[in-house]
């Protein structure tokens, strides 16, 4: 009799994860809530460790669990970008929470828990091992949201979260069904063989239903228009480091889980998901800017910034090629530098009676503040996609994927939209270099603060210098996945 | 010495300079004064740098020279520089004006002195990769790149309407760039390649030809500017600095005629006859239209920069009758302009300085206090009005000669805007230094100090050496110009001879 123990090796960062998580809650639970800064590091060195494990391990495409899962390149690159994400919204959170006196040790470990679902999410080769992580990341996400239980804005947010959130589970199940009733699996490799069989005469109309149910399930996740609805209330009312934990890491891991399920199992439909891909890209890009030009709250701001993003993530994957991939992943990469780097300077506006959130409130900041003033104008441009900070280069390889696939309408709308974009991101470098200064922040107690926000910066200015590394490392993920 | 990779260390020192005011510590008083010395000796630096182009060009090739090349960002992105002909003269006009512009805001600028030094480096850097990138995607970032520090320029250290000023600017000038940045996505997508000496010789299909070329158009023209887009250019000026005011005239708007006579003219040449139609309408429109606008201006920024834009007008005729007078003296006008409207830009800004005021109607009579104000301001306004003998009679002669070749209405319109710019120009000349010296405020008022005297001083000598001997600039130019007229014809004749079968 053969073993029925499956290769667990290729799973072996999640279940370092997992088992860590636990650990971790073990000691929450016997130290009490003042263990909070130690089990915050503990949390972060966890994910970078358990970083530094999958991004050492082979670029091969390795299945398991019955090809439920794999690991390939592509899950590599995005994984990283998760669990990098992850550790820095540990660190980016530990003052707030200390500055707030909410202070509690499950902080850390539902974003330990959090980070869990997304790695299975990037692994997903399966429909189930699909909604498991989501699910997994998702309940933890909703906790999170509400964290700030005290206080209405917060669990409203929770609350708008998980309701909206279950209901985009529901129609990604229903889809999954429908697909599953139409073809018989729920595998992603042996759908891919059942519907290239179907060359003929094309997919079935269930299928089709199926395809569009699962991608708006997704869409919702990456909060493309118009299944955006939620995001600018759960960001504005979501705790400020929640906010900058939701605007990185699920967005990534859900573009990597949305990116496979259209490539591998419906590669062959490229026809049929294209054309929702592009409606959606262009909705989003043009509602995340224009609805951003009103915005006095900067984490609703942020909130519509993240929406006009994905639109241009999705440019990527709307061209259909490796190339489109690649560019896709290159702008995740840089996306999460500048999300980072913002969110921390989001964090610094402390005043006496707390953080703020307005943006007048960092009129003259250039004046009082000079540094964290530069810094923060690097990222705003840098996300209107000026030259030569490393914002550009993602819009490059984006527009320079959509042109070579032949989208040249969807190519010409999306700059038009970015110079919308534009409007905004120099309306807060207005404010901050030309307005007359409100008077200063309290300064950061935390160096790791200021250490993330000027290493985001610096990468952000010096990418132009070095661009090689990540352009190359993407390209053999994005070959990876449709290898 | 020809090892040295002369070009990247004349586009990078700036930017070096602009790293050590960074970390500039102390009082900021000490603060300031050392930013403001460390601006100008990198500028200075950056200047004799440069000088080795002047002197190590080889006129006798059209070839790039001083190449150098390195791998960046993709196997065909490459990082690439080099100048020829038509771009050389250009980067020089840019590290010349330079330690003049700094020189200028000594006293001028008070608040943020270092972040205005900064700024204007790295300015520097950018401005100056334009003109000596040889691929595409590296002249985009130049290109682009230079939009930050002006926006923050005329931002922070502007006038009244500063914000909005900038804000038209950056807005403007981004929509124009992004097209441009989406054609030439495509021209790497046909092409297989960003290289921009590669794609010199490459041609293009006909129809496609006439979509690049408007999505180039589209950002030139602003950049140019070329009238209708050309709103953004007054509000800038007179909200910007007098250093600003000097950059912007003397150098980012030639980016646009540089623009033209890199891509556009060579790599379009079958659009760029067809359009040329157009392009000459649009600059016949913009000579006389904004000339007589300028003739009622009150605000003596605005006036010099309604008649910018009247010059550039003349550019794109030159550049765009496509033979060797028209745009030799295209780039002629381009330089001789740079020169001449920065200095009138410096002469507002003295007795700005002083009073605080660009309104015409608040001066009168200034010779009687500032005899040597007079003689420059009047060198100048001659200048400006293309007299025999300063450097901006050649380029504009030239380019009536090439022009008239082409087009004999468009030479009448552009004769005409000739006669409208003496007249704006002599009519401001005569309001301002003229007539009795009647308002109180201005009877203290003192004449240029040596600082200034020393920064007017090199751009009369200038002026004075390209209108008398354009020969030692004009040879520079020759065999590239030559170069490129004749592709030109050859692209097109081949075009109608298809077009023929």
């Amino acid at each position: 009799m053969t073993t029925v123990l499956p290769n667990l090796v290729p799973a072996l960062p999640e279940m370092i994860m997992a088992v860590g998580a636990m650990a971790l809650l073990m000691l929450g639970v016997f130290r009490g809530n003042k263990s909070t800064g130690q089990v915050s590091w503990l949390a972060a060195v966890l994910m970078l460790v358990v970083m530094v494990i999958v991004a050492g391990a082979e670029n091969d495409k390795i299945a398991t669990f019955g090809d439920m899962f794999v690991v390939d390149g592509f899950t590599i690159f995005m994984k990283v970008l998760v669990l990098l994400a992850s550790a820095l919204a540990v660190l980016m959170s530990l003052p707030y929470l200390r500055a707030e006196n909410i202070e509690r040790f499950e902080y850390p470990i539902l974003i330990a828990l959090a980070t869990l679902g997304m790695m299975v999410m990037v692994s997903a080769n399966d429909l189930m091992t699909m909604y498991m992580g989501i699910e997994m990341q998702s309940l933890a996400l909703y906790v999170m949201a509400a964290f700030r239980r005290d206080t209405a804005q917060s669990t409203e947010a929770g609350l708008k979260y998980f309701v909206l959130g279950a209901l985009s589970s529901g129609m990604l199940l229903y889809g999954a069904s429908l697909v599953y009733g139409f073809t018989g699996t729920t595998n992603f490799t042996v759908l891919a063989n059942v519907l290239h069989g179907h060359e003929g005469h094309g997919p079935s109309l269930g299928v089709i239903f199926g395809l569009v149910f699962v991608a708006a399930g997704l869409a919702f996740k990456i909060s493309a228009v118009p299944f955006h609805m939620w995001t600018p209330d759960v960001y504005e009312g979501a705790p400020t480091p929640v906010t900058a934990f939701f605007a990185v890491a699920p967005k990534v891991a859900a573009l990597a889980l949305l990116t496979r399920t259209l490539f591998v199992p419906f590669g062959d439909m490229a026809g049929s998901w294209q054309q929702i891909v592009i409606f959606m890209a262009i909705a989003s890009m043009f509602w995340g800017s224009i609805a951003a030009v009103i915005q006095t709250n900067i984490k609703r701001l942020m909130a519509f910034s993240s929406i006009g993003h994905v639109g241009f993530a999705l440019v990527g994957i709307a061209a259909g090629s490796p190339a489109g991939i690649k560019a896709m992943l290159i702008y995740m990469a840089i996306y999460l530098v500048m999300n980072v780097g913002a969110f921390v300077c989001i964090l610094s506006m402390r005043r006496e009676q707390g953080l703020v959130d307005d943006i007048d409130e960092l009129a003259g900041l250039s004046r009082t503040q000079p540094a964290m003033a530069a810094a923060l104008a690097i990222f705003m441009l840098s996300l209107a996609g000026i030259p030569p900070l490393a914002g550009f280069f993602g819009k490059f390889y984006v527009f320079s994927a959509a042109i070579d696939a032949g989208y040249y309408t969807l190519a010409i709308l999306g700059v038009l939209a970015s110079v919308i974009g534009a409007y905004y991101y120099l309306r807060i470098v207005k404010i901050m270099y030309f307005d007359e200064p409100v008077g200063a922040f309290e300064p950061l107690k935390a160096p790791v603060m200021s250490m993330i926000m000027m290493a985001s910066a610096i990468f952000i200015v010096l990418f132009v210098f070095l661009p090689a590394p990540l352009r190359n490392t993407a390209e053999s993920a994005a070959q990876a996945l449709l290898h | 010495m020809t090892e040295w990779p002369i070009l990247s260390i004349i586009t990078f020192l700036p930017a070096v300079g602009a790293l050590f005011i960074l970390l500039i510590r102390g009082e900021k008083e000490v603060a300031d004064r050392n930013a403001r010395h460390v601006a100008l000796l990198t500028t200075v630096v950056t200047f004799l740098a440069s000088l080795s182009l002047w002197f190590g060009f080889d006129k006798t090739t059209a070839d790039f020279q001083f190449v150098e090349k390195a791998s960046w960002l993709e196997g065909t992105i490459n990082y690439h520089m080099g100048v020829d002909g038509i771009s050389v003269l250009l980067v020089l006009l840019t590290t010349f004006l330079m330690p003049i512009c700094i020189l200028s805001s000594f006293d001028a600028v008070k608040n943020r002195v270092k972040e205005y030094m900064l700024a204007f480096l790295l300015l520097e850097t950018l401005m100056i990769g334009v003109f000596c990138a040889l691929d595409l995607v590296l002249f985009y970032l130049f290109f682009e790149g230079g939009l930050i520090p002006m926006f923050l320029i005329i931002g922070v250290w502007g006038g009244q309407r500063k914000i909005y000023a900038a804000f038209k600017l950056f807005l403007y000038t981004l929509l124009g760039s992004v097209l441009m940045l989406l054609a030439m996505l495509y021209m790497y997508y046909v092409a297989g390649t960003t290289d921009i000496p590669t794609l010199l010789s490459y041609r293009f299909d006909a129809d496609v030809q006439t979509w690049l070329w408007l999505a180039f158009f589209a950002s030139f023209a602003v950049k140019m500017p070329m009238w209708p887009v050309h709103t953004w250019l007054p509000d800038a000026h007179v909200e910007a600095p007098t250093a600003g005011s000097v950059i912007l005239a003397g150098v980012l708007l030639k980016m646009g005629g540089y623009g033209f006579l890199r891509f556009s003219l060579p790599m379009f040449p079958v659009a760029s006859v067809e359009l040329a139609p157009m392009v000459f309408t649009l600059s016949c429109i913009a000579v006389v239209y904004t000339s007589l606008v300028a003739l009622m201006q009150k605000d003596m920024k605005k006036l010099i920069a309604y008649s910018s834009v009247a010059h550039m007008g003349f550019v794109t005729l030159g550049i765009f009758a496509a033979n060797t007078q028209g745009i030799e003296g295209a780039i002629m006008v381009m330089l001789a302009h740079g020169l001449v409207s920065g200095a009138l830009f410096l002469c507002v800004g003295v007795i700005y300085d002083r009073m605080h005021t660009r309104e015409i109607e608040r001066y009168g009579g200034l010779v009687n206090r500032m005899p040597k104000y007079a003689l420059f301001f009047l060198f100048f306004t001659m200048a400006s009005v293309g007299l025999p003998g300063t450097a901006n009679f050649v380029g504009e002669i030239l380019v009536l000669a090439g022009i008239f070749k082409v087009s004999t209405w468009a030479a009448f319109f552009a004769t005409t805007g000739i006669i409208l710019g003496a007249a704006y120009m002599l009519w401001l000349y005569r309001r301002v230094v003229f007539g009795e010296l009647t308002k109180e405020d201005l009877k203290s008022i003192l004449d240029l100090d040596k600082r200034e005297v020393w920064i007017f001083a090199p751009l009369v000598v200038l002026t004075l050496w390209m209108g008398i001997y354009p020969a030692s600039f004009m040879d520079f130019m020759h065999i590239s110009v030559d170069n490129l007229v004749q592709q030109h014809q050859a692209a097109t004749a081949a075009v109608h001879v298809t077009a023929a079968r």
